[in-house]
């Protein structure tokens, strides 16, 4: 791959040329904000925070779509560019519930990381909110829309498992939302539970239903592990609290790797040292299972005797 | 469309259809086709300019009618506006003479003198 | 070969439509028959002729006489005087067609006159739904000459010296997009029509697919031999049934007579095209989130680059262009580049279509060269402002322009001055507003539109819009405060620098021009809590002047929810503003005028 020259916040660099402006700067160890940007899924160019300023461009910049071009200068903090980065984290926050204080995403969240950095508070406009629409009828996945910052990772995340495509934007401008099928309660719709959607989600709309309120992320250590189920061996991260293992977290999904709720449940079982009873989802409804069911081990364990 | 010759002889055809709403320039015929015009007789008359002109193929004619040009007595007339000609005015038409005017003066260039409003008068 | 001695026009375009022109149709149809002159007299359902304000219309030719307003009783009158007898029907004339008695064509029309038609040169002189007729008035002869005399490059730069911009509202250089195009790597290209016209009051472009279809399909062939593509794509809204219809009919005929299809004119061009029904979202008229609805998915823009020229329809390299600019090609290929360059100034070639609409006289569609003053349209045009009223404002390019004060009427109209006075040619919708009209109310009715239509995509647009509108929705109440105007255009910078698309880098156009010039208006509302013109509800009071009271009761006996008191003949009446509903029944009841608003 050729490479080309850029500058970046001063600092002159050579990149292949068919880098972002998010991936060059990366290079140098610039990270710069971003909640749609995944170097996973496509680029979107959706929440806009990444916006950095390019010398001769009429409007800023999205790093995380814009193509570098031979000798583009950079700026990814000038004024202009933070004071817009600042003024879309407000709105993000105005139509955001204050309740960091409880939420378990807290510490984790980016939402929260970047309003930390560029010190953006809540309530600028106190005008209309995005209703709570807390959807727990999941039992693996707890959805809560009013956090929901429509980065659309989700619905990339989904989308890219051809005979899954579940999520996806329903309504349009400020009604905007992520709908299940047709707008149905994660229960009704045609989820599989595989959880990807948790591991991509950058704020608390949607979170492992299975940790809420266990601990905080500060509180966290992590051990990482490999699923031994089947041959693709997913990453899974051990989520202890005092030592003691509270949950078990599947990492990133990258291309390729399917990760499926039987691998996680099995995780679980394996390593979780409180772990909450299984569910399956029986005629269209999920309810209690026992382990051997959810694992599909039934009549394996009685052929081996067990 | 095989060609563009095909293309054209599509629009020379067209275009005798539609001419009417096209050239302002050119001749000019009217038919007084006022309640007086039509009593004596101005319609076969308009048809037989009509026909005339376009199996001629007279792409600058426009054969169209008007009201009562107020000499009812000498109805059917017939007035051509030809441009640097000025107007002429044919009295009594018939469709026979209409044929005649458009071979003669429309075609040829020759006013009809015989047929006009002046040779009339006389 | 049928020929006719009289053809009578009607205008069957949506406004047409609408005012009932099928009844009116139907009825000359009946007439001509009972007085048997079917024979004589073709009756002919065009496009729109643009004054749709004065609709049903008919015009006659070869007189050129032009009926406005007609009824289905008119049609007798119509036919037995003017068809059958030849006298003009005076009093049925458009209004602006008599003068000093003397009966003018509909060219003389002072509507007409100064107009020069070259997208609407077709609509209503032909009939939209006849190949023959469209053959008639050089219809595909520059398609022809492309073909035959033509390379893919010299089409190219006949285009890019034509100084032809894109008619949606960018502006863009036509030429420039083809030669990408064309340029572009890809072994399948598309060329595709944007027809999703969805500026409120803009509808040019569909007065060109319901009045001369043809010309779309022609155009899009020359481009597809200019690009070297075979196939084309036209994006319609659903809510255009009319013109759906009337490209759907040119598309088979086109095809059925060989100008679409396989080796073309025999010179082994191949080009074919399809309609893809849009659903009506207004974000579908950008380019990339056309595209995405083209392809079935959801009308979101995507990122550019990649451009559509590199990666349009299905990733593949596409032209995309404008109803309006295509509607332009086959005259520029017939005429060649420098005719066209020879009109409008130097940076706006040719000529633009505007949507006249608001506080006008002539309401409806004008075709006008480059460089013509908004005074022009506006006066000679527009025929003015209504009942003697002040002329305020006037408003370019929809939800996306902005508003332009009586100070700059004198501006040659061409992209490059409406985006200096902070509006933009737009798609060419021009409203007009006088004294009674609101700019803060303005500017929230088109912010309003923008956050409705808003697709959701990107946070400044989805959210900062919102908030702009619950802004101006507070200062429209009353309730605003001297620092809503600072936040109105710290968002606005946001929204225009940091939005995804086109569609909200300008959206906050209608609030920064209202702000820049009437910036006194916003603030009556904020300090005096007071709208100007008397339109924001919530500021607005009724309230009984004692000098002109004649103690009557007339108002308290029709006010609805009785808040007037006084007593009849001793006291002088007073409205409880407490309890007053701003309706303004008393207003209207009292017969001495002393109720006044404000």
């Amino acid at each position: 791959m050729k490479t080309i020259s850029v500058t970046i916040n001063g600092k002159k660099l050579q990149v292949p040329e068919n880098y972002t402006i998010i991936e060059a700067a990366k290079e140098i160890g610039i990270d710069i904000p971003a909640l749609c940007y995944d170097p996973n899924l496509d680029k979107v160019g959706a929440c806009r925070i990444c916006v950095v300023e390019v010398e001769g461009a009429r409007n800023l910049m999205a790093a995380c779509t814009t193509p570098i071009t031979e000798g583009m200068v950079i700026s990814t903090e000038s004024k202009n560019a933070v004071e817009t980065r600042k003024e879309i984290l407000r709105l993000l926050l105005d139509n955001h519930p204050n309740d960091c204080l409880v939420c378990n995403k807290a510490g984790e969240c980016k939402l929260q990381e970047y309003a930390f950095k560029y010190d953006v508070k809540f309530r600028q406009h106190d005008g209309e909110r995005r209703q709570a629409k807390v959807d727990n009828t999941n039992p693996y996945i707890h959805r809560d829309d009013s956090k929901c910052v429509l980065c659309g990772k989700c619905v990339r995340t989904c989308n890219k498992v051809e005979d899954r495509k579940v999520l996806s934007f329903g309504e349009r401008g400020f009604e905007t939302h992520i709908v299940a099928d047709y707008d149905n309660l994660m229960a009704d719709s045609s989820c599989v539970s595989c959880a990807r959607c948790l591991a991509v989600c950058p704020v608390g709309a949607l979170m492992d239903a299975r940790t809420m309120g266990k601990a905080r992320v500060w509180e966290t250590t992590t051990e990482d592990v490999k699923c031994t189920v089947c041959e693709y061996g997913c990453d899974f991260e051990l989520l202890k609290k005092n030592g003691k293992v509270y949950a078990v977290r599947a990492k990133s999904p990258v291309e390729g790797r399917p990760l499926c709720l039987k691998g996680r449940l099995s995780v679980d079982l394996t390593y979780n040292e409180e772990v909450q009873v299984p569910y399956v989802k029986k005629d269209g409804k999920f309810v209690e299972a026992t382990w051997e069911e959810a694992l599909g081990l039934g009549k394996l364990l009685s052929k081996l005797g067990k | 469309m095989k060609s563009i010759q095909e293309l054209e002889k599509i629009r020379q055809a067209a275009i005798e259809k539609v001419n009417i709403r096209t050239d302002r320039k050119g001749t000019r015929i009217v038919v007084g086709m006022a309640t007086c015009g039509i009593t004596a007789g101005a319609r076969p008359v308009l048809m037989a300019l009509l026909e005339e002109s376009s199996k001629r193929k007279l792409e600058d004619v426009v054969v169209t009618q008007t009201g009562c040009i107020g000499i009812c007595r000498l109805e059917p007339i017939v007035e051509v506006y030809k441009e640097g000609e000025g107007k002429t005015t044919y009295v009594e038409m018939t469709p026979e003479k209409a044929q005649r005017i458009i071979v003669e003066h429309i075609v040829n260039g020759k006013i009809v003198n015989e047929y006009t409003i002046g040779a009339y008068e006389k | 070969m049928e020929l006719f001695r009289s053809h009578v026009l009607v205008c069957g375009g949506t406004g047409c439509t609408s005012s009932g022109c099928q009844k009116i149709i139907a009825k000359l149809d009946e007439q001509l028959e009972k007085h048997q002159l079917e024979k004589e007299v073709k009756v002919i359902k065009t496009g729109c002729f643009g004054l749709c304000e004065a609709g049903p219309i008919i015009v006659t030719y070869p007189e050129g006489a032009f009926y406005s307003r007609v009824e289905e009783k008119d049609v007798e009158r119509i036919t037995e005087e003017h068809l059958l007898k030849g006298r003009i029907v005076t009093d049925l004339l458009y209004k602006d067609a008599v003068i000093d008695g003397e009966i003018k064509s509909v060219d003389e029309v002072e509507f007409y006159k100064r107009q020069q038609r070259v997208a609407l040169r077709n609509c209503g002189v032909i009939n939209p739904e006849s190949l023959e007729e469209y053959i008639a008035f050089d219809g595909y002869k520059a398609l022809g000459k492309v073909l035959t005399e033509m390379k893919p490059e010299d089409v190219i730069d006949v285009i890019k010296r034509s100084g032809l911009r894109g008619r949606g509202g960018g502006g863009f250089p036509s030429g420039l997009k083809w030669d990408f195009t064309a340029k572009a790597e890809g072994d399948q290209k598309y060329v595709a029509c944007n027809a999703d016209e969805g500026d409120p009051g803009a509808f040019m472009d569909r007065s060109v697919l319901e009045g001369d279809p043809h010309v779309i399909v022609e155009a899009m062939a020359i481009a597809g031999y200019a690009v070297g593509a075979d196939m084309g794509y036209v994006y319609i809204r659903a809510e255009y049934p009319i013109a759906v219809d009337r490209l759907d009919i040119a598309i088979k005929e086109a095809r059925k007579a060989g100008l679409l299809g396989k080796n073309i004119f025999g010179t082994g061009f191949n080009f074919d095209m399809e309609i893809r029904l849009g659903a009506g979202a207004f974000v579908c008229g950008e380019e990339t989130a056309l595209i995405n609805s083209i392809e079935g998915k959801r009308g979101m823009p995507r990122p550019r680059p990649p451009f559509p020229a590199v990666k349009g329809i299905w990733n593949k390299p596409t032209l995309l262009n404008n109803v309006e600019t295509y509607a332009n090609v086959p005259q520029i290929i017939l005429n060649g580049a420098d005719w066209f360059a020879g009109i409008g100034t130097e940076k706006s070639k040719g000529t633009k279509v505007f949507a006249l609409g608001g506080k006008i006289n002539n309401t409806g569609l004008v075709e006008i060269p480059m460089g013509t003053t908004l005074k022009e349209v506006i006066y000679d045009i527009g025929g003015g402002i209504p009942n003697g009223k002040a002329f305020k404002a006037v408003q370019t390019g929809g939800p996306s322009g902005g508003c332009i004060p009586a100070d700059h009427l004198d501006t040659p109209i061409d992209y490059d001055n409406l985006i200096a006075l902070g509006s933009m040619m737009g798609s060419g919708g021009m409203i007009v507003m006088d004294e009674d009209n609101c700019m803060v109310d303005i500017a929230r009715f088109f912010l309003d539109f923008t956050v409705e239509e808003s697709c959701g995509k990107c946070t400044p647009c989805r959210e900062g819009t919102k908030r702009m509108l619950e802004i101006l929705d507070r200062i429209t109440e009353g309730k605003g405060e001297l620092s809503d105007l600072d936040k109105l255009e710290s968002l606005s910078k946001t929204i225009k620098t940091a939005s995804l698309c086109g569609l909200g880098q300008t959206a906050p156009n209608p609030v920064l021009s209202t702000l820049h010039y009437f910036r006194h208006e916003y603030e009556a509302h904020v300090n005096d809590k007071k709208c100007p013109a008397g339109v924001c509800q919530e500021l607005l009071q009724y309230v009984v002047i004692p000098e002109l009271c004649k103690k009557c009761g007339i108002c308290a006996k029709k006010c609805p929810v009785s808040c007037i008191d006084g007593v009849k003949g001793k006291e002088v009446y007073i409205i409880r503003q407490e309890d007053c509903v701003k309706c303004g029944a008393c207003l209207e009841a009292c017969p001495f005028k002393a109720i006044k608003k404000g």
